[in-house]
């Protein structure tokens, strides 16, 4: 059977899918033609990863239609889109760490490479290599997967979402969901190659909150507001702006990073003071912050800059150093230390350090104060109400209630009550962002920049880990670089004398 | 250590002592490695090797009645353990009982039944060939011991060439990610007991040609040692990391230790002791390295 190249290769109609107090897609419209690298975009919670779930049957719609190729499917699970040609590519954690990247690649469709429950390594080595090949990569196929990069594992993946053109003769159609949240802008390179390479013999449905990436890599972008489609727009001569005014109904602030609101940095004695600080990953870092002051610390994969920031709440191990804050030395062996000292820490792993799943917003927001008190005494549970639905409103969770429990939310929203939780205790000193904005949309994104603007104002330093490289010049005062586990530059920011990107990308590589 | 302490650790005799008495013990643990791999827990030896011994020598030729099926009777114990698995198994994908739960249980099944069929009266076996496994020896080891080390050969090609032992890792390693691939995960989580348990079967076997006679107790304290040696050897109990070789490593050491122990003159009563520190110890010398995950324990 032939389809001619009019006939999108998925189309959907009308899509609804409801949760418990929430149209997480309320009659959603959705044509994906061949070869074609579709953006899709929208506000955190507007439905995104859940249309893409649906088009993998991984969520049952309650109404509506996927057509593929011209022809309507039910898709019930991931095996029945797989027949259908059509696969997805999980932001995270769908790779097992502890088997080789040709068993993941080959994961219950080994065909060959098992015969009657056992395995030929040969076999499971040339089909695994076949994939690999399609996508140009040369990882060794028999290596464990835990011991690629996170680039690498992409590429299993990918290679590994391919193996559904064995099982339908068409074109495959791949979604991504995120995919390049987790990357550096060199690796965010390579995946956009592999991308324009796939448009060659497939259709890709690719999600991502950074306007401009989409903008680069697709040919067309769709918009989905609150489970609805909202339009569509050929990507050529668009404009970031314009995206951002469909998803939100409105136009946004252009002053993205509220630089003129910086807070003015006190001198004197510095809030945080890091004295030869050594681990593992990184040797004899040197750091003061000030009060209101934001430094950023920036640098490539394995520049050590992340332990930095786990090792000032005591949650990295360290062989040398002192850290002082307003002129007392605190013990670092610990986070309770940490804690008492009026730190606080938002972790980019969110799914497995920032948050109890089952758990509610509201318990989840309020975590930190019950655990370590850190911070005064109880909140009396109709005060805490209050509290929690001020910061739901203020950073606009989107979360039927404060009650809901915080694995039924977006990703962005989750990663937005755990930033709450350190805002709501309200004496924070110092604050350590690892990656705050990591899956938020522009406009909440733009919203936590104001807080950390506030915040400052109000006196608290901050140490941020920046998704981009624009991000932490448009937010920090001071950019320290760190090359090799060492700080190697120290890059004076001030609203007006900002450095180029170019500039600190020379420190860093 | 052992061998400065006391000039009997060193001799052959010894050696050869320690091997064989390692023998159950390795057959044991190779059975648990599979389920620790999965990220489960298995409790149920005790029981299934008490059932197992009774029957095997209640068939075989013995004194309490006229059965003598000879090998056949040993490959009925080895099923029924492979079947009290199943049960374990089932219990954990269709009931949702938590592992250690659903084996501790099935674990006093296999006690009853044991009990029922010893009925009070201790069968002694007859049988050349089962009696031979304990005493006759090859290139200087007991049969028990050779078996012992093909249970190890077995194990390892399972757990290296066939899809259920990878299926092993991965469950332990991500089982969310069998799913999603459209991996049914059950049956396979279920054969992993039953394979366990035909192990247990056979452990349950060899003790009773060590015994020569079939114990309701043959297979107590094994299940603990299992996990202790398994967990020496370097298999999380948290799954996907380890194996049925670094578990006869561990089996090794454990036996080792104790024989050691034995040697110097410690009070057998100390062992129990022993060893329950040797487990606690090794299972925090395992989570030290990813303690940086500041990761919470259950
Ligand atoms: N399993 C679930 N149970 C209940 N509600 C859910 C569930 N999954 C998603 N939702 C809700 O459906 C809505 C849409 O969620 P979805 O994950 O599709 O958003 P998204 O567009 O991917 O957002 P983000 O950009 O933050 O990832 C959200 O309001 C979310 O709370
Ligand atoms: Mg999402």
């Amino acid at each position: 059977m032939s389809v001619p190249a009019s006939t999108p290769a998925l189309e959907v109609r009308g899509l609804v899918k409801h949760y418990p107090g929430v149209k997480a897609l309320d009659g959603v419209d959705l044509v994906v033609r061949q070869h074609e690298v579709l953006g899709l975009v929208g506000e955190n919670g507007a439905g995104k990863s859940t249309l893409l779930k649906a088009l993998v049957g991984l969520v049952v719609p309650d109404a509506g239609e996927i057509r593929v190729r011209g022809e309507a499917v039910k898709l019930r699970s991931v095996v029945d889109a797989a027949d259908h040609g059509i696969g997805m590519v999980f932001q995270e954690q769908s790779l097992v760490p502890n088997l080789t990247a040709a068993e993941n690649i080959l994961l219950g469709g080994e065909g060959p490479g098992v015969r009657r429950g056992v395995y030929r390594w040969d076999a499971m080595r040339r089909l695994a290599q076949e994939q690999l090949d399609k996508i140009g990569s040369n990882i060794d196929p028999l290596v464990r997967t835990d011991a690629l990069s996170f680039a690498d594992r992409q590429m299993v993946e990918i290679a590994k979402v391919l193996r559904i053109e064995q099982r339908s003769q068409h074109p495959p159609v791949i979604v991504l969901d995120e995919p390049t949240s987790v990357l550096e802008s060199k690796e965010i390179e390579t995946l956009f190659a592999q991308i324009r390479r796939l448009r060659e013999f497939a259709s890709v449905v690719f999600v991502s909150h950074r306007l401009d990436e989409v903008l680069e890599v697709c040919d067309r972008v769709a918009v989905l507001r609150n489970g609805q489609s909202v339009g569509e727009v050929a990507a050529a001569g668009a404009v970031p702006r314009e995206l951002h005014r469909m998803m939100i109904g409105s136009t946004g602030s252009d002053d993205h990073y509220h630089e003129n609101a910086a807070a003015v940095v006190e001198s004197g004695q510095p809030r945080l003071a890091v004295r030869g600080l050594s681990g593992t990953s990184f040797q004899d870092v040197n750091l003061d912050v000030a009060a209101g002051e934001i430094v950023a610390i920036v640098g490539v994969h394995g520049s050590g800059r992340e332990d930095v920031c786990r090792a000032l709440f005591g949650a990295e191990p360290v062989t040398a150093g002192e850290i002082w804050m307003d002129g007392k030395k605190i013990d670092i062996s610990g986070t309770r230390a940490a804690c008492a000292a009026g730190i606080g820490y938002v972790p980019a792993e969110r799914k497995t350090e920032g948050m109890v799943g089952p758990m509610s917003v509201a318990e989840n927001m309020t975590l930190a104060k019950q655990r370590a008190r850190c911070a005064g005494p109880f909140v009396a549970p109709g005060k805490q109400a209050t509290v929690v639905d001020r910061w739901i409103d203020r950073l606009s969770i989107r979360t039927p209630g404060r009650d809901t429990p915080i694995q039924r939310l977006s990703g962005g929203n989750q990663q937005k009550v755990v930033l709450a939780r350190w805002l709501v205790g309200g004496d924070i000193r110092l604050l350590l962002l690892d990656h705050p904005t990591r899956g938020l949309d522009i406009g909440a994104r733009s919203e936590v920049y104001r807080l950390m603007r506030e915040l400052a104002a109000s006196g608290v330093a901050t140490v941020l880990l920046a998704d981009s490289l624009e991000e932490a010049i448009g937010m920090a005062d001071r950019i320290l670089v760190m090359n090799d586990g060492r700080v190697v530059s120290e890059v004076g920011c001030p609203a007006g004398g900002k450095p180029s990107p170019l500039d600190l990308v020379k420190e860093m590589v | 250590m052992f061998a400065v302490l006391s000039p009997r650790f060193r001799s052959i005799e010894n050696v050869q002592n320690m091997v064989d008495a390692a023998a159950v013990l390795a057959v044991v643990t190779c059975g648990i490695t599979f389920v620790l791999l999965m990220g489960s827990i298995d409790l149920s030896a005790a029981g299934v090797m008490g059932a197992s011994a009774l029957t095997v020598s209640l068939l075989v030729a013995n004194n309490r009645n006229d059965n003598d099926l000879g090998l056949l009777g040993i490959g009925v114990a080895v099923l029924l353990g492979c079947a009290f698995g199943c049960l374990s198994g089932l219990a954990l994908v269709l009931l949702k009982v938590p592992s250690f739960m659903a084996t501790l249980g099935v674990s006093a099944v296999g006690l009853g039944v044991a009990t029922l069929m010893f009925a009070g009266v201790q069968p002694n076996i007859s049988d050349a060939m089962l009696k031979g496994w304990a005493i006759e020896r090859f290139l200087g080891l007991s049969y028990l011991t050779w078996i012992a080390a093909t249970c190890v050969l077995v194990g390892w090609l399972l757990q290296r060439y066939t899809r259920l032992g990878r299926y092993a890792f991965a469950i332990g390693g991500a089982e969310e990610v069998l799913a999603l691939s459209g991996v049914r995960v059950k049956p396979y989580k279920v054969a992993v007991f039953a394979v366990a348990g035909a192990f247990y079967g056979l452990a349950g076997v060899m003790v009773t040609s060590q015994l020569g006679a079939g114990l309701v107790q043959a297979g107590s304290g094994y299940d603990f040692s299992a996990i202790t040696a398994a967990v020496v050897g370097g298999t999380l109990l948290t799954g996907g990391r380890g194996g049925v070789l670094h578990s006869a490593v561990g089996v090794l050491l454990v036996v080792v230790l104790t024989n050691g122990l034995v040697q110097i003159g410690v009070s057998p009563y100390w062992q129990g002791g022993v060893e329950g520190l040797i487990v606690v110890a090794a299972v925090a010398a395992a989570v030290i390295p990813q303690r940086r995950r500041n990761q919470v324990v259950k």
